[in-house]
């Protein structure tokens, strides 16, 4: 999420190239980053795209929506439902994927990558 | 030989076959071995039903025998072999075929045939009874060149054998000795608004009329003399006066029977001889042959108990009923004429509406006789209640049968004053108690209710109460049974269908807005987008519908396993060039994709990469092909056979109409997908019967199917209608779409659909027929608007360079994803296996 600095960042595109209220993958080094842009709270969070229930990286291609209060992905291959905040797994407490702190600066998203 | 009991069973008819059923339940099966000896050339099929042969049904429709039951269960049987004789000294039954096998028990199920009467003539040509599939065949062969048809007899089965002569278009006779239709059933008021309608339907009706000889006539092939001096002449007769019980077999062996046959049984369905039964149509119970199925149901379950060890006693049997006669509510219950002493009798007589409704009470006013009535049957299920529970009636008991008018509530009685004992279903012999206990087990839909305990899947006549009973329990248990369609909208599909056209909303946010919460989710994003393209048909990757599509929507292509995509371009009725298919071939072998036939007939593409799709849907829309839209919650294929065109059996030409039809519905958004099939004759080579829109031609015209399915709970279609010509065939089926796209579920298929709809098939008959909603001229003006508003939305979006810019895979590279492996595999390649995976991974390093 938005935090004041991040450390390496990495100018991924402009905001305008994001899908509102979807999913964009980006390739960031070697991995495959998805990033997901909220319109109505003109929020943007990054999580990897790699699917662990199917081994696919197709996170950026599912349905964002809300479950209660969470922000949430669904896969599009059999659906589970992952946290954008946190990557956490809803249907699963064991299972959460890597999030990435993203802002965006000047039109421009930009993420950081743990180095 | 083994020391297991022999259990033989003479005749596998109804009864004989639901015996079967009941006892492979039971535990005594364990100890048994069990012969069945069957006269027919085929095993036991439906005979209520028997009729829907001449609409199209199959006999294979008809069969009752689950596939593999008599292999399974381990019972022997005969087919097209009779027993002949039995000895009861030796304990043995002999067949016509010369087969003797030993009995511990013996079961004779052999059912009753159609009495002829001894009218001299009545053994010429074209004489019939109605009563095998075999006898339908003749007949159904006879009709092909006759003109006109007579039935003798005007009974409740002389009824329906006049409506098959009239289904093939027969000037059609009906012949009653008696001096109204239907003597035994109805009244005399009754009997004569029964005639009065089925004379405005074109039925000749002859009461009161004795057939002395058939001799040859002289404009048709028979002339039936009449005592009184009056003749009709008729190139068919069919002949169904009543019936009489198969005692034959008994008779000649020792064992009792009545003076005017039937063999005698006591409450436990022995006969005089303690180890054979007697059940079904043969048996006569306390002076009583009961030609209905259902009492012979119950003796099955009584025998089938007895042998097990189990009380259970026959204790004789309702016999009102209920049904249609050529478009005909008539209905009889208990004591019809008012025979009973001290009874009372009131009646409602509509002349205009040619209604008929008659109780009979008790002499205090207090307790329900019988009924009758003809013309509107919607009381039939409380009445029935009243009289076979022996509850009080109201204070004025005509109440029961006048209309309401000024919206008074309705009188009679509410489900909730049944007792759980009281049965709902007659034809399955299900309890109110039964069906609470399998709503509170969790079966809380008509569909699951009708599936677990089989109720209204017989005539159908218990479909309002069961429906009753349903909600109330749901009511009772406190199950404000939640239909939202997710957290974000407190609607059903249908509800949110209804604000979309009525509000003219034309996007998810300006929904969302207006009536939901929160930000929408996987499941009201695509129902949503499904019914914004259903009343708008805008182009599904709009900007605003962009994010509401399920990711094969979103990427107009399947999403497979590995994240890749397969490609299905549209082969409207599978005909396909050979130009066309080396297209296919071309764009396959350049883009490396595993090629495959698909279960639709057309060409499936698999594997191409999400960056690949718009450059290979270029090269495709180049060769001439449209999206297949086999990634859509949309109309999928039109399967068709070759037909008439090349087919020596065809009748008509069923690739012209299958593709006229791909290509109207082509694109249409609905609830779920859709399927259909167009066969040419009715050896239905294109299995129209398993979709959701089958349609096979007749030399009358079209037949059509509606609310097949194939996948996990394989449905056969229901005949809707039949002989139509293209144009009434396409009206018909835009107001069914229609209608099911506005009132479907989300992921609904036409036939739960269907099977939830409170009055079924009749009632969508009703609806898309007879516009009983006067809502089929919208319907087709909407299908209309979506025809003329299809669009190829592979071609719009190749044609846009933006859109075909977002099926990059990542937005800051031009790289496709490197996980992505393929392996070998005859000759084609496959996505890696885990273990593939991993390897190439390692070894790229
Ligand atoms: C490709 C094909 C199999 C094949 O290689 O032959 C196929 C493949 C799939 N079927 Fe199918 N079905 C295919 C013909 C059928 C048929 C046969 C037919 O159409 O004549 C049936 C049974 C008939 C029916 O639907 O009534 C069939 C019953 C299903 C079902 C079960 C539907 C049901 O009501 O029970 C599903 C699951 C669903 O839709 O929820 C399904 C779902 C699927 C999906 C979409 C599963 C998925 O989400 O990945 C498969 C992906 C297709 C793809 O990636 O391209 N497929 N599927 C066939 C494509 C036909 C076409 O040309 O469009
Ligand atoms: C057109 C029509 C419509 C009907 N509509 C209704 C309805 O709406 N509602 C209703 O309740 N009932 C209806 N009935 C009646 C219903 O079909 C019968 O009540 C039911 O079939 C009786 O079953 P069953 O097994 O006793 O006799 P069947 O079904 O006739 O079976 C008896 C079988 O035994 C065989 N058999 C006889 N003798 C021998 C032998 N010696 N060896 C071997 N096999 C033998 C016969 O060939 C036959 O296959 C209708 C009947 C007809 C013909
Ligand atoms: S359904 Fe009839 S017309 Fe069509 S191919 Fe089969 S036999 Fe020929
Ligand atoms: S009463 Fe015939 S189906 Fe229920």
């Amino acid at each position: 999420m938005q935090t004041a600095t991040i450390e390496n960042e990495i100018d991924i595109c402009a905001l305008t190239d994001l899908v509102e209220d979807a999913g964009t993958a980006a390739l960031v080094n070697d991995t495959q980053i998805a990033i997901f842009y909220v319109k109505k709270t003109a929020q943007v969070f990054a999580l990897s795209n790699y699917d662990p229930f199917s081994d696919a990286n197709v996170l950026s291609r599912g349905i964002i929506g809300s479950i209660g209060d969470d922000l949430v992905v669904a896969s599009p291959i059999y659906k589970q439902h992952f946290k954008l905040e946190t990557g956490q797994c809803v249907e699963d407490d064991t299972i959460s994927i890597d999030n990435y702190p993203v802002q965006i600066i000047d039109g421009r998203v930009l993420i950081g990558l743990a180095s | 030989m083994s020391d297991k009991r022999q259990l033989v069973v003479i005749g596998n008819g109804m009864v004989g076959h639901k015996f079967l059923q009941a006892f492979t339940q039971s535990e005594a099966m364990q100890g048994h071995e069990v012969t069945t000896f069957c006269e027919e050339t085929r095993l036991a099929y439906d005979r209520v039903q028997l009729s829907s042969y001449f609409n199209g049904k199959t006999a294979d429709d008809l069969s009752l025998v689950e596939d593999g039951f008599f292999e399974t269960n381990n019972i022997t049987v005969h087919i097209d072999d009779a027993a002949i004789a039995i000895d009861r000294e030796k304990q043995t039954v002999t067949s016509k075929n010369g087969k003797t096998i030993a009995y511990d028990k013996l079961v004779l199920a052999t059912g009753s045939v159609p009495f002829v009467p001894p009218i001299p003539g009545h053994e010429r040509e074209n004489c019939f009874v109605y009563r095998t599939i075999e006898d339908l065949e003749k007949i159904s062969a006879a009709g092909k060149t006759a003109k006109s048809g007579a039935v003798i007899g005007g009974g409740l089965l002389g009824l329906e054998a006049a409506k098959a002569l009239k289904d093939m278009d027969l000037e059609t006779h009906v012949i009653q000795f008696a001096p109204r239709l239907m003597n035994v059933q109805i009244d005399e008021g009754g009997g004569s608004m029964l005639s009065q309608k089925m004379e405005g339907m074109g039925v000749n009706i002859h009461v009161d009329k004795n057939t002395s000889l058939i001799e040859q006539g002289e404009t048709a092939i028979h002339k039936l003399n009449f005592t009184d001096g009056e003749s009709i002449e008729a190139d068919i007769i069919l002949f169904s006066p009543g019936i009489r019980p198969r005692d034959e077999l008994a008779r000649e062996s020792g064992i009792e029977v009545g003076e005017r046959g039937g063999i005698v049984i006591n409450d436990q369905c022995q006969t005089s001889d303690e180890n054979i039964y007697a059940i079904g149509e043969c048996a006569l119970w306390n002076n009583m042959i009961y030609g209905l199925v259902a009492p012979g149901y119950k003796m099955a379950q009584v025998v089938a108990d007895q042998l097990s060890a189990t009380q259970n006693a026959f204790e004789g049997a309702d016999m009102s009923t209920k049904l249609k006669l050529m478009g005909v509510d008539v209905a009889s219950i208990g004591d019809a004429h008012g025979d009973t002493e001290g009874s009372k009798v009131y009646t409602y007589v509509d002349g205009s509406e040619e209604i008929y409704k008659k109780i009979v009470v008790n002499k205090d006013n207090s307790r329900l006789l019988g009924a009758v009535l003809i013309g509107d049957t919607v009381d039939y299920g409380n009445l029935l209640q009243l009289k076979l529970n022996d509850m009080a009636l109201p204070e004025f008991p005509d109440s029961l049968i006048l209309p309401q008018r000024d919206g008074a509530g309705a009188s009679g009685l509410g489900v909730e004053a049944l007792p759980d004992a009281a049965q709902i279903c007659s034809c399955f012999d299900v309890s109110k108690g039964a069906l609470c206990q399998a709503v509170s087990d969790g079966a809380t839909t008509l569909g699951a209710l009708k599936e677990c305990t089989n109720a209204t899947t017989g005539c159908g006549g218990c479909t309002a109460l069961v429906g009753q009973v349903l909600n109330k329990e749901l009511e009772k248990m406190g199950m404000d049974v939640n239909t939202d369609l997710c957290e974000h909208f407190p609607y059903t599909r249908q509800e949110l269908y209804h604000l979309v056209r009525v509000e003219g909303i034309k996007t998810f946010d300006e929904l969302l807005e207006k009536h939901g919460k929160g930000f929408g989710c996987d499941i009201c994003k695509p129902t949503t987008a499904s019914i914004l393209a259903s009343c708008w048909n805008d182009y599904v990757l709009e900007d605003a519908h962009t994010p509401l599509q399920d990711t094969n929507d979103r990427f107009l292509a399947n999403m497979q396993k590995n994240g890749t995509y397969s490609i299905v371009p549209r082969i409207p009725g599978g005909e396909v060039t050979p130009e066309k298919l080396i297209a296919l071939g071309e764009v396959g072998k350049k883009y490396n994709l595993y090629t495959k036939i698909t279960g639709g007939q057309r060409v499936d593409l698999f594997g191409a990469r999400q960056e690949e799709l718009p450059i290979i849907w270029k090269e495709l829309i180049d060769a001439g092909f449209e999206t297949g839209h086999a990634y859509g919650k949309s109309l999928r294929t039109v399967k068709s056979c070759v037909g008439s065109t090349w087919c020596r059996y065809g009748v008509a030409d069923s690739v012209t109409t299958a593709i006229n039809l791909e290509n109207r519905y082509k694109g249409l958004r609905s609830p779920h997908k859709i399927k259909f099939a167009v066969s040419g004759c009715t050896r239905e080579c294109a299995e129209a019967q398993s979709k959701d829109v089958g349609v096979i031609a007749t030399e009358n015209g079209w037949n059509l199917y509606l609310c097949g399915n194939g996948g996990m709970k394989p449905r056969h279609a229901d005949l809707f209608a039949t002989g139509l010509d293209d144009e009434t065939l396409i009206k018909y089926i835009d107001r069914f779409l229609m209608f099911y796209v506005k009132t479907g579920d989300r992921l609904q298929r036409t036939s739960t659909w269907m099977m939830n709809l409170e009055g079924g098939l009749d009632y969508l008959r009703e609806v898309v027929i007879e516009d009983s909603l006067g809502l089929a001229e919208t319907f087709e003006k909407e299908m209309q608007a979506v025809v003329d508003s299809y669009q190829c939305e592979w071609k719009t979006t190749v044609d846009s360079e933006e859109k075909s810019k977002s099926f990059k895979t990542f937005v800051n590279s031009d790289k496709g994803d490197s996980q992505i492996v393929f392996v070998p595999e005859r000759d084609q390649m496959r996505p890696a296996n885990q273990e593939e995976l991993q390897s190439a991974l390692d070894a790229k390093g």
